[in-house]
C-alpha cells in the first residue's frame, strides 16, 4: 500500500517538486528544490592569504566546515575535488570561469576565497561566482574578521555557507542553528548543545539529576526541560543568555516533555497535576495559568503547529498502544491522527503541512519491529517512511529550513544522535561520545 | 581430564569388589536354636496428664533378668507413679540371655491454663520490616497499567498494613521496560502507580498517605534485553517515605 503512495511535497516558500522515477525511490520523500535538480557547485579549498604558521589549523577547519555545510544543504550537488585544477584562485584575478564551467567540472557556481591570520585576528574573503555569467560573475562576495581562534573559523564557514545558501536556496540554511540534546557521558543525563555539524559540542546544564526533553525557546534565549530532582518531575528553564537556571513554577504529580508556542508566548507540557494520570496543559511561557486541554490518561509530548500556534499535536495512549493525536489550542477537536502500532514523539513540521513521528508499524507482544522516523502529510494524512536502516528510531526534530530532521537512533549499537535530509539522503552522525538521546532543533 | 580417569578406575574397581563379593556368597550353616528373646511391655494410665498431676507406669516383661526403666534398675514388672512437668517418653529395656528389647510409653502434659505457650517471642518488628514483607513489587503486562489479580492481593494486604500504620507515607513508583518511547514511558508509569494508588485508595486508604511517581524507564532494576528482564521492570515498587 504504502510503497504505490507518491507524495509530493511543497517545502517553505519553494512549491517544487521531484516525482520518484525509480521503484526504490517511492518509498521516500523528494524534497524539492529550486530548480527541479541538485545545484552543481564547485568548492576548492579556501587558500592561505599569507604565510603566517597560524593559518594553518584555522584554515583546515575552516575548509572541511564549509564543504560539510553546502555537502549537506539538501540543495547542491558539489563536484568532488579530484576533478579540480591544480592551482584554485583564492582571489577574483585568479578565476577562469570556463574552467569551471566547461566539463569536466560542469559546475553552475563556484565558491572560493582566502583565509589569513595576522595581529592575532583570522581575516577571511569569499565569492560566490556564476560561472556562466562571463560580465558579471560575482553572485556574493563577504568579508569577516575575527579573534584567531579554530572557532571562529567554523563560525565563519558555516555563516559563509549559509549565506550561500540563503542566495541559492531562497531561505537560510541550518549551518548556524544549534542542537539542544541529552547526554549522559558526565554520568549524570544533562543538556548539551552542539552545532547542527556535531562540531562544538557543550554541556549545559550540571544539575546532577535527569534531564529530560530539552527545547530551546523560539529566540534561543531559554531551554525548557524535564528534570527529576528530590523525587520529582518538574519544568525547568535554563537561561542561555544568563548562563544559568531561571526559576519556573512547581506543580504537582509528574511533569514532562515541555514544548514552546512559536512566538514564545505559551507553554505545552503534559502533567499528572490535575487527576494523578498524565494529561496535556497549556500555560504562559512562565509557566503561569496553566490549564488542562485533555482528559486522556496517558498524554504526553505536545509540540505547537509552529505555523499558527493554533494546534497541537501529542501522544495518547487512551485506546491501548499509543497513538498521534492533534487538536486545536484549547484541547477542542481532537483527531486521532495514526491508528495502528506504536506512534509517538510527533514534530510538526516548520511549513505546519507534516508531522515527523516515530512509529512502530506492527507492534504487538511477540512482533516487535523496529521504531522508524515516518512523515505524515496532515491534510491527506498520507505517511512515507523516512528511515529504513535498523535501530530504534525516535524523536525526530525538524530543522528551521524544513529540509533536515534531527533524531536519536540505535541503529550504531547505542542511542546517538544523526542528521537526515527530509528524504532520506545525507544521513550524519552527530554524536558518539556516551549515550545521546531527545534532540531538538533550534527554531533559528 | 585427569580426574575422569580416576573416577573411571574407582568405577571399575568398585564394580570388581561387587561382582566378586556376590560370587563368594555361601549357604550359612544352620544355627544352634538361641535362648529366647525377652518381651518387654509398658503402659502409661493416664497418657495425657495436666502439669503437676501424676500417671501411673506399668510395665512388664519376660525371659529377662536386668530391667532398667530410664536407666534405673526396676523389677521385672510393677508400677510407679511419675508426675513429669512435660510431655515426656519414657523407655522400658529388658535384657535376657537372648538379646535385649524396647518399650516405650509417653505421657503428655497439657499446660493447666490454656495460655498457649507465648512461642519464643519474636523480636518486635521494625516499621520498615512490616513494610518490607507487605509492600512487595507488583507487575504489569506489557503496555498495560491494569492490575493483574496477583497485584491486587499484594495491595490488598498493603492497604492493610498502611491502615495500621497511620503515621506510614508511602510512595509508589511506577516503572517501565526499555523498549518503550522515554517521554511516553513516564507517563505509562504515572498511569501504573496511579492504579496502585486508586485501588489503596478504594480499600480504605487515605490518599493522603500515598505519593506517586514515575520513574519510566529512567531506574530499570534489570539491564538484560529480554522478556525476563523487561518483565521485572515493569512494575510498581513501593518506598516507605516516612513512619
Amino acid at each position: 500500500m504504502l510503497n504505490k503512495i507518491r507524495i509530493y511535497f511543497i517545502l517553505l516558500f519553494i512549491p517544487l517538486v521531484l516525482p520518484f522515477t525509480s521503484a526504490y525511490a517511492q518509498d521516500q520523500i523528494k524534497t524539492g528544490t529550486n530548480m527541479g535538480a541538485p545545484l552543481v557547485i564547485a568548492v576548492p579549498d579556501f587558500k592561505q592569504a599569507n604565510a603566517d604558521p597560524g593559518n594553518q589549523p584555522l584554515i583546515a577547519v575552516f575548509n572541511d566546515t564549509l564543504w560539510y555545510d553546502l555537502n549537506n544543504a539538501g540543495i547542491f550537488t558539489l563536484v568532488a575535488k579530484s576533478f579540480y585544477p591544480s592551482q584554485t584562485p583564492g582571489f577574483p584575478n585568479e578565476v577562469t570561469l570556463k574552467t569551471w564551467s566547461n566539463p569536466p567540472i560542469n559546475a553552475a557556481m563556484l565558491a572560493f576565497g582566502n583565509l589569513g591570520v595576522s595581529g592575532g585576528k583570522v581575516n577571511v574573503q569569499g565569492w560566490l561566482y556564476d560561472t556562466k555569467n562571463e560580465q558579471y560573475p560575482q553572485v556574493l562576495g563577504k568579508q569577516y574578521q575575527e579573534n584567531a581562534t579554530v572557532d571562529n573559523a567554523r563560525k565563519i564557514a558555516h555563516e559563509f555557507a549559509n549565506e550561500i545558501i540563503l542566495k541559492l536556496g531562497g531561505i537560510p540554511g541550518p549551518t548556524e542553528t544549534k542542537i539542544y540534546f541529552i547526554s549522559n557521558r558526565t554520568g549524570h543525563k544533562e543538556v548539551w548543545s552542539m552545532d547542527w555539524d556535531g562540531a562544538n559540542q557543550k554541556q549545559v546544564t550540571h544539575l546532577g539529576g535527569i534531564a529530560l526533553s530539552p527545547r530551546v525557546s523560539p529566540d534561543n534565549s531559554r531551554i525548557a526541560f524535564s528534570d527529576l530532582l528530590n523525587d520529582s518531575w518538574q519544568i525547568k528553564m535554563y537561561s542561555l543568555d544568563l548562563g544559568k537556571m531561571v526559576s519556573f513554577p512547581h506543580f504537582r504529580g509528574g511533569n514532562y516533555s515541555p514544548a514552546w508556542s512559536s512566538d514564545g508566548t505559551k507553554i505545552a507540557f503534559s502533567s499528572s497535576m490535575g487527576t494523578g494520570a498524565s494529561e496535556i496543559f497549556i500555560a504562559d511561557s512562565s509557566g503561569a495559568a496553566p490549564r488542562r486541554l485533555t482528559t486522556g490518561k496517558t498524554d504526553v509530548s505536545p509540540v505547537f503547529n509552529p505555523r499558527t500556534n493554533a494546534q497541537i499535536a501529542f501522544v495518547s495512549g487512551r485506546t491501548g498502544e499509543p497513538q498521534i493525536y492533534t487538536m486545536d489550542a484549547d484541547g477542542s477537536n481532537v483527531q486521532k491522527m495514526t491508528d495502528q502500532g506504536y506512534a509517538v514523539s510527533p514534530a510538526w513540521s516548520p511549513n505546519g503541512l507534516l508531522l515527523a513521528f516515530s512509529w512502530i508499524r506492527h507492534y504487538g507482544p511477540g512482533v516487535l519491529g523496529g521504531a522508524d522516523i515516518y512523515l505524515m502529510d496532515i491534510a491527506s494524512r498520507q505517511i512515507v517512511q523516512l528511515t529504513h536502516d535498523g535501530g530504534r528510531n525516535d524523536f525526530p526534530s525538524w530543522a528551521p529550513d524544513g529540509r533536515h530532521i534531527v533524531f536519536e537512533s540505535t541503529r550504531s549499537g547505542t542511542e546517538q544522535i544523526w542528521s537526515v535530509l527530509a528524504d532520506g539522503t545525507h544521513l550524519q552522525q552527530l554524536t558518539r561520545v556516551g549515550r545521546n538521546t531527545q534532540p531538538n532543533w533550534s527554531y533559528r | 581430564m585427569k580426574n575422569r580417569n580416576w573416577a573411571l578406575i574407582l568405577t571399575m574397581l568398585t564394580l570388581l569388589i561387587v561382582v566378586s563379593g556376590c560370587k563368594k556368597k555361601q549357604p550359612p550353616p544352620p544355627p544352634p536354636p538361641p535362648p529366647k528373646a525377652p518381651t518387654a511391655m509398658l503402659s502409661a494410665d493416664p497418657t495425657s496428664v495436666q502439669a503437676g498431676q501424676s500417671a501411673t507406669l506399668t510395665w512388664s516383661t519376660e525371659n529377662a533378668d536386668d530391667v532398667t526403666l530410664d536407666g534405673n534398675k526396676v523389677n521385672t514388672s510393677g508400677t510407679e507413679s511419675v508426675s513429669p512437668t512435660q510431655s515426656t517418653t519414657y523407655h522400658l529395656t529388658a535384657k535376657g540371655p537372648g538379646g535385649s528389647t524396647d518399650a516405650t510409653a509417653q505421657v503428655s502434659v497439657m499446660q493447666p491454663t490454656p495460655t498457649p505457650t507465648p512461642a519464643p517471642t519474636p523480636p518486635p518488628q521494625t516499621d520498615e520490616q512490616v513494610f518490607n514483607q507487605t509492600a512487595q513489587d507488583i507487575y504489569f503486562d506489557l503496555d498495560k497499567s491494569d492490575l493483574r489479580p496477583d497485584a491486587q492481593q499484594v495491595l490488598a494486604n498493603l492497604a492493610q498494613a498502611i491502615k495500621a500504620h497511620p503515621n506510614w507515607k508511602v510512595q509508589i513508583e511506577g516503572n517501565c521496560d526499555e523498549r518503550g518511547s522515554t517521554e511516553y514511558n513516564l507517563a505509562l508509569g504515572e498511569r501504573r502507580a496511579d492504579s496502585a494508588k486508586q485501588q489503596l485508595t478504594q480499600d480504605g486508604v487515605s490518599a493522603d498517605a500515598l505519593k506517586t511517581i514515575s520513574y519510566g524507564k529512567e531506574k530499570p532494576v534489570c539491564t538484560d534485553h529480554n522478556e525476563a528482564c523487561w518483565q521485572k521492570n515493569r512494575r510498581d515498587h513501593f518506598t516507605l517515605l516516612s513512619h
